[in-house]
């Protein structure tokens, strides 16, 4: 009883911090009052150290008395009993959110540290600290989540700051609009989640994930849905999640991403919301055992996209576009493992990828430095990798590995493939459309309908 | 027997901007008509505040003024507060208040205050009638400050009196045909048609909904937002046609507002000017509204009811950000980037939890309203369930296309500042904070929409013109499986 008090403080403790920042950051910058950058950093690290050590009290109290799962009921934010419509909020601490609850805080402390640095002076200063405090809150909340909704609700807190992030620059023109494509494929991505979530709500009537998954500890749950129910639900989860960790066909956005500050795209796309898809797929695993097509497809998405990044990072001529087909290898992998059932080796994998990829992701604006330094202390070049291996093929691999080498170096093609087959015949319905809109108003008018046409025409009034 | 509330505080709502236009009327000083219509809007607000706190203080479905001397004139129901219109008075109330408070002095020698105040007037008078007759009216009266402003200016009225003429026509002309029919269980094809294709006019349903747009290029931003913001036509629907149409009437709008917000929610997306993408914005919100009340189902009339307050809110506010930037910069193209964020922080800070609240997201005012309608969507028909989703996604990309072109992607240069002035920033902090608390706390606005739409769904199939008692009796009837009662047995 005792214990269960302090798991209860700590747990609540876990979630408190970040809301606790964000409202801070948040609310002074809402205000016009931000803080000063030395208050910033103070309160980002004394709330993810604390937040840190209350998810490592958890732990030690979890395995001190051999607890596999301990809930934390915060009760319906919402609900309506007549018709038995419920938002129940509910955190879980298991096998596979506390790890991810610790990488989250360890990460975002590092980060924070790093930015403080990295960053010191910047105008933008506060307003990426607001947007990892966003980021921080939506990883906590998706990686405690008891419950489907509340995994939305921190999903697309993560969303938001992820395409923001990406647009930090915002005074240029190609980080913004990279900004955009991200935030698009998060939304087409939260779409398709939402209407599974909508499903499982039907079906389960709830969306409680031991009503959904069983009452049994991670990852022994036991689906209470049929087969073609898990089928339907699983891909729509699959395609969210394909969206926000870019697996093929969402790749594309994964390099554009790079546009970022280091730090974000470090604790982003190197580290934790890249893996946040494969963090769904793991939480929802029991669905899986049901379905062997459903099984299929995530092993065969998992491959696809390993095998298209580990190509396409062969050929990236920044280091950072290099290192993100990289990171994307790896996910690609880790889906492989959850559709094979290894959940465990999923989660340990994802855990180490994501400390490497940090570090990696941290350097790589000192790379060349870096080099010089080893290739100093070593006293000669680096290798520059296998070219007598290349000089060895036969004529028809040459060929066929320079086809291969353009479909690297143009990324598949996938975003122009979105752009061809989504895009362009999108704006052009709409703008059709306008244009007929127009004549039609201008038909009903007796003349020029649009005043805004002339747009261009009109002086800034007050410039 | 309805009950009364403790002073006549709908009456006081709706007298003092329609006395006060006409004193303002005459007023020559532009400071000093700012300064007295800002007065009337605050006193106009704080009694439809008083009523909305009087009558939940009651606990009682619906109750009328406490002298009541505009119902010996029109009737029992020309002035009524219900569980539907209680939030939506002081709603509208406020947003007419924060748009005069939000006006910049450079602006005010062109602000149509005398206006303003009479459709302040007109708005609350038909949202607080209940009277059939009363509410075509007032929705008829609702029409002419836009008309005589868009005359003023010299633009072409055009596409909106063609719109607004059919609309009071078909409006007027069904409901004549309701009446002379008599209280019946089904009403003719006719009658019903004549109804829906009212609304679907005022509701700027495609095909009919380019008044809308030219409302926005010809009328000022201020008249055309709280032209479309407050939804009158939602409460026509409501009023109007829910309580006597048929199930397949009430399909056919939510077909077609389902296919307006998918395909306005599109259009927003291709849009070259900031007024037009804002139209189209609202009119995609503003239909996936009527989806949620023309499905009939208690979760379904839920969402749609708290997504018409969460809409009010976060576009009133969306679009007073948008005329902010318009009474600085002028006009705005969506076709090239401004980069003003440097300039005004706080107002593009506003504009994207505006924006982001309307899309329903989580934290803010509209991520409950959103859930519950998309969740009765999917209960009744799953394909609209997953279109309602599929129109949030639009406009989602919408909003955040909108903000990097008017925020971000270069670097503004002015010689003079435009930072949010004070009363900007009162409006601004005003509405962030009903957004955001109503995003964290969100159980009374549901409960509260959710004895509104089980109240309204208890009074389906019942004739309009039958005696009072006999409704209540049906309504208990139809509502045995609907434990809405209770807490407003009187």
């Amino acid at each position: 009883m005792h214990y269960n008090v302090i798991m209860q403080a700590f747990g609540i403790c876990v979630v408190v911090c970040p809301t606790l920042l964000l409202a801070v950051l948040g609310l002074t910058s809402l205000l016009g009052r931000p803080l000063s950058e030395r208050s910033v950093i103070s309160c980002t690290h004394a709330m993810v150290l604390i937040g840190l050590l209350a998810a490592v009290g958890m732990l030690g109290l979890m395995l001190a008395t051999d607890d596999r799962i301990v809930e934390i009921q915060i009760g319906n934010w919402v609900g309506i009993e007549a018709e038995h419509f419920h938002f129940h909020v509910k955190f879980i601490f298991d096998r596979l959110s506390i790890p991810f609850v610790i990488l989250t805080y360890v990460l975002c402390g590092t980060i924070g540290a790093f930015t403080s640095r990295y960053l010191h002076r910047d105008k933008g200063f506060n307003r990426f600290c607001v947007f990892l405090a966003f980021f921080m809150l939506g990883m906590v909340v998706s990686s405690l989540a008891g419950t489907i909704e509340v995994l939305f609700l921190g999903w697309e807190l993560v969303g938001l700051s992820s395409a923001l992030l990406v647009a930090f620059f915002q005074q240029r023109l190609n980080p913004v609009r990279n900004g955009l494509r991200v935030w698009s494929v998060y939304r087409i991505a939260d779409a398709a989640f939402l209407i599974a979530a909508l499903t499982l709500h039907h079906l389960t009537g709830g969306g409680d994930f031991t009503g959904l998954m069983g009452t049994e500890a991670w990852p022994e749950g036991h689906a209470t849905v049929t087969a073609n129910q898990a089928l339907f639900v699983g891909l729509l989860l699959l395609l969210a999640a394909a969206g926000k960790s870019a697996l093929v066909p969402f790749s594309g956005w994964l390099p554009r991403a790079m546009e970022g500050p280091t730090p974000s795209i470090a604790v982003f796309y190197g580290a934790l919301s890249v893996h946040l898809g494969a963090f769904l797929l793991m939480r929802v695993s029991p669905l899986f055992a049901l379905s062997m097509t459903l099984r299929m497809a995530v092993i065969s998405l998992g491959l696809i996209s390993a095998l298209y990044a580990a190509i396409t990072a062969r050929v990236q001529t920044d280091v950072k576009s290099a290192l993100a087909f990289a990171s994307l290898t790896q996910v690609g992998i880790i889906v492989v493992e959850i559709g094979l059932g290894l959940y465990y080796i999923a989660l340990i994998h994802m855990i180490g990828h994501a400390c490497l990829r940090t570090l990696q992701l941290l350097r790589a604006p000192t790379l060349l430095r870096d080099y010089n330094m080893l290739e100093n202390a070593i006293g000669d070049h680096l290798p520059q990798g296998n070219r007598l291996l290349k000089s060895r093929l036969p004529e028809a691999s040459r060929e066929w590995s320079s086809w291969l080498y353009v479909l690297a170096s143009e990324r598949g093609y996938l975003d122009g493939a979105i752009d061809a087959f989504v895009v362009h015949p999108f704006r052009t319905v709409f703008r059709w459309c306008d244009g007929r809109e127009r004549r039609w108003t201008d038909l009903l008018s007796g003349g020029e309908s649009r005043v805004s046409d002339q747009l261009d025409a009109q002086p800034e009034m007050m410039d | 027997m309805m009950k009364e509330l403790q002073l006549p505080w709908l009456e006081f709502a709706i007298l003092i901007p329609l006395v006060g236009s006409l004193a303002v009327m005459f007023v020559r000083d532009p400071e000093t008509a700012l300064k007295r219509t800002l007065v009337i809007c605050a006193l106009a607000f704080v009694c439809t505040a008083g009523a909305w706190l009087d009558f939940g203080r009651m606990h009682v479905f619906e109750a009328h003024d406490h002298w009541n001397f505009i119902s010996r004139w029109f009737g029992e129901d020309s002035v009524v507060v219900d569980e539907l219109n209680a939030p939506l008075l002081p709603l509208a109330a406020l947003l007419y208040l924060l748009t005069v408070v939000s006006t910049l002095r450079t602006k005010v020698r062109r602000f149509p205050f005398a206006w303003i105040l009479f459709s302040e007037a007109v708005l609350l008078a038909t949202l607080s009638c209940r009277a059939q007759w009363g509410v075509i009216v007032l929705l008829a009266l609702q029409a002419v400050p836009p008309f005589f402003e868009m005359r003023e200016r010299g633009r072409s009225t055009r596409v909106f009196t063609l719109h607004m003429g059919l609309f009071i026509a078909l409006l007027a002309g069904g409901w004549a045909m309701i009446d002379v029919e008599g209280p019946k269980s089904e009403h003719s094809i006719w009658a019903i048609s004549m109804l829906i294709a009212a609304i679907l006019i005022r509701s700027g349903s495609v095909p009919v909904h380019c008044w809308m747009t030219d409302l926005f290029e010809n009328a000022t931003f201020s008249t055309a937002l709280l032209y479309v913001t407050p939804m009158a036509r939602a409460y026509a629907a409501v009023r109007l046609v829910l309580p006597i149409s048929p199930d397949w009437a009430l399909q056919s709008i939510a077909i077609v507002s389902l296919i307006t917000a998918v395909y306005a929610a599109g259009m927003a997306l291709v849009q070259r000017e900031a007024r037009r993408f804002f139209a189209y914005l609202f009119l995609s919100n503003s239909s996936l509204v009527l989806v949620g009340l023309e499905m009939a189902t208690p979760i379904g009339l839920t969402g749609g009811l708290c997504v018409w307050l969460s809409i009010g809110m976060s576009l009133a506010g969306f679009g007073l950000t948008l005329r902010a930037l318009e009474s600085r910069t002028g006009r705005m193209s969506l076709e090239k980037y401004h980069g003003l964020y440097e300039h005004m922080p706080g107002l593009a800070a506003f504009f994207l939890l505006t924006g982001l609240a309307s899309i329903g997201f989580p934290g803010t005012v509209g991520f409950v309203g959103a859930e519950l309608l998309a969740e009765g969507a999917v209960g009744v028909y799953p394909v609209v369930g997953m279109l309602v989703v599929f129109a949030g996604a639009l406009n989602g990309i919408a909003v955040l296309h909108a903000y990097f072109r008017l925020f971000t992607g270069t670097e503004h240069r002015s010689s003079i500042s435009l930072r949010a002035r004070w009363p900007e920033k009162i409006a601004v902090l005003t509405l962030s904070l009903l957004i955001i608390g109503g995003g964290l706390v969100p159980q009374p606005g549901v409960q509260s929409r959710y004895h509104a739409a089980t109240e309204i769904i208890a009074r389906r199939h019942v004739a309009p013109s039958r005696p009072r008692e006999h409704q209540a009796a049906q309504a208990g009837a139809s509502s045995t499986s609907l434990p809405i009662r209770k807490p407003y047995d009187t």
